[in-house]
């Protein structure tokens, strides 16, 4: 602060706010948002925050504009600006999963996990879910039979074997456009398939899997390219100077290579349409037992299960939550095994 | 492979793994065809179904009971409208804020954390659509009920402020929903691309003396500028098709209107099919083929277009 | 097991763009053939089709003669693997596979193939082809180690065993030492008179110390402009290139009055 009585210098200083100024004005601004909240009526967490954000902002920017001049207040506002969308985007991740965490913990445990909904009625607290964690295994895993080896050999035509021309573009176009398909218009898909070759009275896990695969298979596509495209060139050249055939070499070097990252991808791709509600609410329904049958038969699935629990109110709506903390532990669950997966399995030395 | 010989070291006819070469072409080709042909059999299977309900006459149609009385385009037009004023609401929210996050882990997030913070925003993508409904009544509900009285009060005079009324049942909160639904993909987009910006361009400014968020909107945003289009148009794409979220949030009606904190008054197409095909039959089941009909080219046109954009910038800037 | 190649009029395509026009040269057998000249004069994309390795670009063919012991590597009926499995080449950088420990590195030839071998033939011809290629002794206690976790250097001179393994009549050398530090170079460079012994070698190169170092024959390329194909501009026993070269174009270039 002594720039005042220095002779000028060939470079002009700003004046700029020592680094200790925005904290002590977040304090200050997060006592007058408990103020004006207690003054608009009650105290609320929602409303101190609310009112304390835009104080800040407010706040900061006339401070900076008085000391520092508009071009640096600008900047401090963007900042705050940014920095609060961030924290907004917090909101739902925390408050999701602390709510469900809590309102799911009131049914979850080992019985719920192992109980069916047989016999369950009226205001009875027991009944699970086991019948519904089948049914999801059953109709994701006739999904990834059919998206998982499809949608690898597509990557592979796309990045080993077309050359460019009309069909690699369509394909390229298509499969993006697929990714963007409404999971309800897959659902209708594979419900009007069944209707037609099988009849309107066929139900099974079947239909549901069928609606699943065509959700999967762009994703599985997409992520399998993208780690098809990482492997260097270099090894498959390396691979051919050896007299390797092609097809030997995509199967031995280039998948070898990037197998850590295709588990990963397919794991999250699973994670994505293990929680499709939509299409299996209009194909495979919902029963209360366990069918083992996964070509015959009504078969229950865990979001459904949340669904219709959810709506049957009263007692049901426990249930409910604690089935979507058991699909939320699963989702998780198989997004950071894939994470670890690709983390402890790459291979070194790959960019 | 003894150094003197009479055969010479290379031999003719047809070498080894040719026949694998064709087996394993065929397939990933084929592969890569079964996928263009099953949009093709998306397409037609519906339209297939939905004939029924185009060509069906109006006394027909007054048979199905949840239509009202109405033909079929007074009953998709609404639905259709509620669809796109729901994702249109999403889109006002979700964008800006996406931006903000985008911009807030490629360029403010000390570089060691911009990862896990992009992981954490990718992991709101991982959340299944019902879990969101649940959560958009339980917790998003109660959180916005005040707010949107408060606007009711003051603001009312703007038309689609007018007449909240609690529950927030309404169109407004669904869309909410479905903004953080999108969050993720769409801030995924935009920070691949704000990724992508030239440093050199960034330092050049920064050289000249500008501030950081000079640098960025001399810079980062112009370059980003097709990037964010496009990504609200996948944004769109996933909204209109979205069905848990509204179904769980919304009471539905059938009118046109921008009364979107009124109860009653909206649905879109993916809610309503999921609403009504358990309980359809007959031409009932066509009709509602017919509204997924009509989603399906929707969205097919939103991301065609979207990723026409992208295409294009990607021409622009030679990278790929 | 080293044969020579014969050249006449070659002319290597990228689609319509002549990229390298009317090569006509001789590859001894036992012997280190150089092949200097500046950059984009196409030299590499000769290198290349002496096992047929251009073709992995779409668009890139050849017309003329490149023939090995009396068969056109063009010719009709022969496969381009079949080339690949008779000339070997290393590249510019080190390239194990990744996914292999040194013992499969030197053995992917085999195992890549699909090909069952004895144990014991195994485990001979990894220590053969790590011993040709200088680097048994630094790696025989640790085969089973990831190939990545050697040395730039160790790294080549693996790739270069896994090349030899599969006992191949040419090793081609696409500037095997311009990734590499200059002790590194040095043993690479001893390498390659050992290895001429055996086997047939062509090299490219940027360096011409280097060239005359480890060279007999050296061939000289050169374009006369951006978007022209290249062309050889004179072929010689290397210390005759050196001292007193035909053309003034080679004279030019050797003495770094251009390129």
């Amino acid at each position: 602060m002594s720039a005042v009585s220095t002779p000028p210098r060939p470079v002009r200083r700003t004046r700029r706010l020592p680094s200790f100024v925005p904290w002590a004005v977040l304090a200050g601004s997060v006592v007058v948002g408990v103020l004006l909240s207690l003054l608009s009526g009650e105290l609320t967490p929602t409303g101190a925050i609310l009112f304390g954000a835009v104080v800040y902002a407010i706040a900061i920017t006339a401070i900076s504009a008085s000391v520092e001049g508009g071009r640096w207040a600008r900047d401090r506002l963007a900042t705050t600006l940014v920095t609060g969308a961030f924290l907004i985007a917090t909101i739902p991740l925390i408050s999701l999963v602390a709510l469900v965490a809590t309102r799911g913990s009131l049914r979850f445990g080992w019985r719920f996990l192992n109980d069916d909904m047989v016999g369950i009625f009226g205001a009875m607290t027991e009944g699970g879910v086991y019948h519904a964690i089948i049914g999801t295994v059953y109709v994701t895993g006739i999904a990834a039979i059919v998206a998982i080896p499809l949608g690898i050999l597509t990557a592979v035509y796309l990045v080993e074997y077309a050359q460019p021309g009309p069909l690699k573009r369509a394909i390229t176009v298509l499969v993006d456009v697929m990714t963007g398909i409404p999971s309800i218009v897959a659902g209708l898909f594979a419900y009007t398939v069944f209707v037609i070759f099988v009849g309107p009275q066929y139900k099974s896990a079947l239909i549901g899997g069928v609606a699943l695969a065509l959700l999967m298979t762009p994703v599985v596509v997409r992520s399998v390219e993208e780690m098809l495209r990482l492997v260097p060139n270099e090894l498959r050249e390396a691979a051919y100077a050896l007299g390797v055939p092609k097809w030997l070499t995509i199967v031995k070097v280039v998948l070898r290579t990037a197998i850590a990252g295709i588990t990963t991808g397919i794991m999250i791709s699973i994670a994505r349409v293990i929680g499709e509600t939509a299409p299996l609410l209009v194909t495979v329904g919902l029963v209360n037992n366990v069918n083992f049958d996964a070509f015959d038969g009504r078969i229950a699935t865990l979001p459904v299960y949340v669904f219709r629990q959810y709506a049957q109110g009263g007692v049901s709506v426990d249930r409910a939550w604690a089935a979507a903390l058991t699909l939320i532990i699963i989702v998780m669950l198989l997004n950071l095994v894939a994470r670890l997966v690709s983390k402890f399995f790459s291979p070194k030395g790959v960019r | 492979m003894a150094a003197v010989t009479d055969e010479p070291a290379i031999r003719r006819g047809p070498a080894p793994g040719r026949l694998g070469n064709s087996i394993f072409k065929g397939f990933s080709l084929g592969s890569g065809i079964v996928i263009v042909v099953l949009l093709g059999l998306v397409a037609g299977f519906l339209l297939y179904r939905s004939l029924p309900a185009i060509l069906a006459s109006r006394e027909q149609l007054e048979g199905v009971g949840f239509m009202q009385g109405r033909d079929l385009l007074s009953y998709v037009l609404p639905l259709a409208f509620g669809t796109v004023l729901s994702s249109a609401i999403a889109l006002i929210v979700a964008v800006p804020l996406s931006i903000g996050i985008a911009l807030f882990i490629s360029h403010y997030a000390p570089r060691r954390l911009a990862q896990g913070l992009g992981y954490l925003v990718d992991l709101l993508a991982a959340i299944p659509s019902v879990v969101f409904g649940l959560w958009g009544v339980a917790f998003l509900m109660p959180l916005v009920g005040p707010v949107f009285a408060w606007l009711s009060e003051n603001m009312g005079w703007f038309p689609p402020f007018s007449d909240y009324q609690a529950p927030a049942r309404n169109l407004a909160t669904a869309g909410l929903v479905l903004a953080v639904m999108i969050l993720p993909i769409i801030t995924a987009t935009i920070r691949e691309v704000f990724l992508q910006t030239p440093t050199l361009h960034e330092e050049a400014s920064l050289a000249l003396g500008a501030t950081r968020w000079e640098m960025i909107r001399q810079a980062v945003l112009p370059f980003g500028r097709s990037g964010i289009i496009s990504a609200a148009m996948l944004g769109m794409g996933r909204a209109l098709g979205e069905t848990m979220a509204v179904l769980l949030v919304l009471s539905p009606g059938f009118v046109i209107n921008f009364f979107v904190l009124q109860p009653g008054q909206h649905q879109s197409i993916a809610a309503n099919i999921a609403s009504q095909l358990p309980e359809a039959s007959g031409l009932g089941v066509d009709v509602l083929i017919a509204t997924g009909l009509f989603l399906f080219l929707l969205t097919f046109f939103v991301n065609l277009a979207a990723r026409a954009i992208i295409a294009r910038r990607a021409e622009f800037s030679g990278a790929n | 097991m080293s044969k020579r190649i014969d050249v006449s009029d070659l002319n290597v395509y990228y689609g319509d763009f002549l990229a390298v026009e009317g090569v006509t040269m001789a590859m001894e057998a036992r012997s280190v053939t150089a092949l200097i000249g500046p950059s984009g004069c196409g030299k590499s994309t000769f290198l290349r089709t002496l096992n047929r390795m251009h073709e992995v670009i779409p668009g890139a063919r050849v017309e003329g003669k490149a023939v090995m012991d009396g068969v056109d590597l063009y010719g009709k009926g022969v496969d381009p693997v079949e080339v690949r499995r008779q000339v070997g080449m290393v590249f510019q950088r080190p390239n194990p596979f990744p996914t292999m420990s040194i013992a499969d590195n030197v053995l992917a030839g085999v195992k890549l193939n699909n090909r069952r071998m004895p144990r014991a033939l195994a485990q001979e011809t990894i220590e053969k082809a790590l011993v040709g290629a200088n680097l048994w002794n630094e790696v025989k206690d640790r085969l089973e180690r990831p190939g990545s976790s050697l040395s730039g250097g160790q790294q080549q001179r693996l790739c270069i065993a896994r090349a030899i393994a599969v006992e191949p009549q040419v090793l081609l050398m696409d500037e095997p030492c311009s990734a590499l530090d200059p002790i590194s170079t040095l043993a690479i460079e001893d390498l390659m008179n050992e290895l001429k012994n055996d086997y047939t070698i062509v090299i490219v190169t940027h360096n011409m110390q280097q060239a005359a170092r480890v060279s007999d024959r050296t061939g000289f390329f050169n374009i006369a402009g951006t978007g022209k194909p290249g062309h050889l501009i004179e072929m010689d026993d290397t210390s005759v290139m050196f001292s007193s070269p035909s053309e003034k174009a080679t004279e030019d270039y050797i003495s770094g009055r251009f390129g």
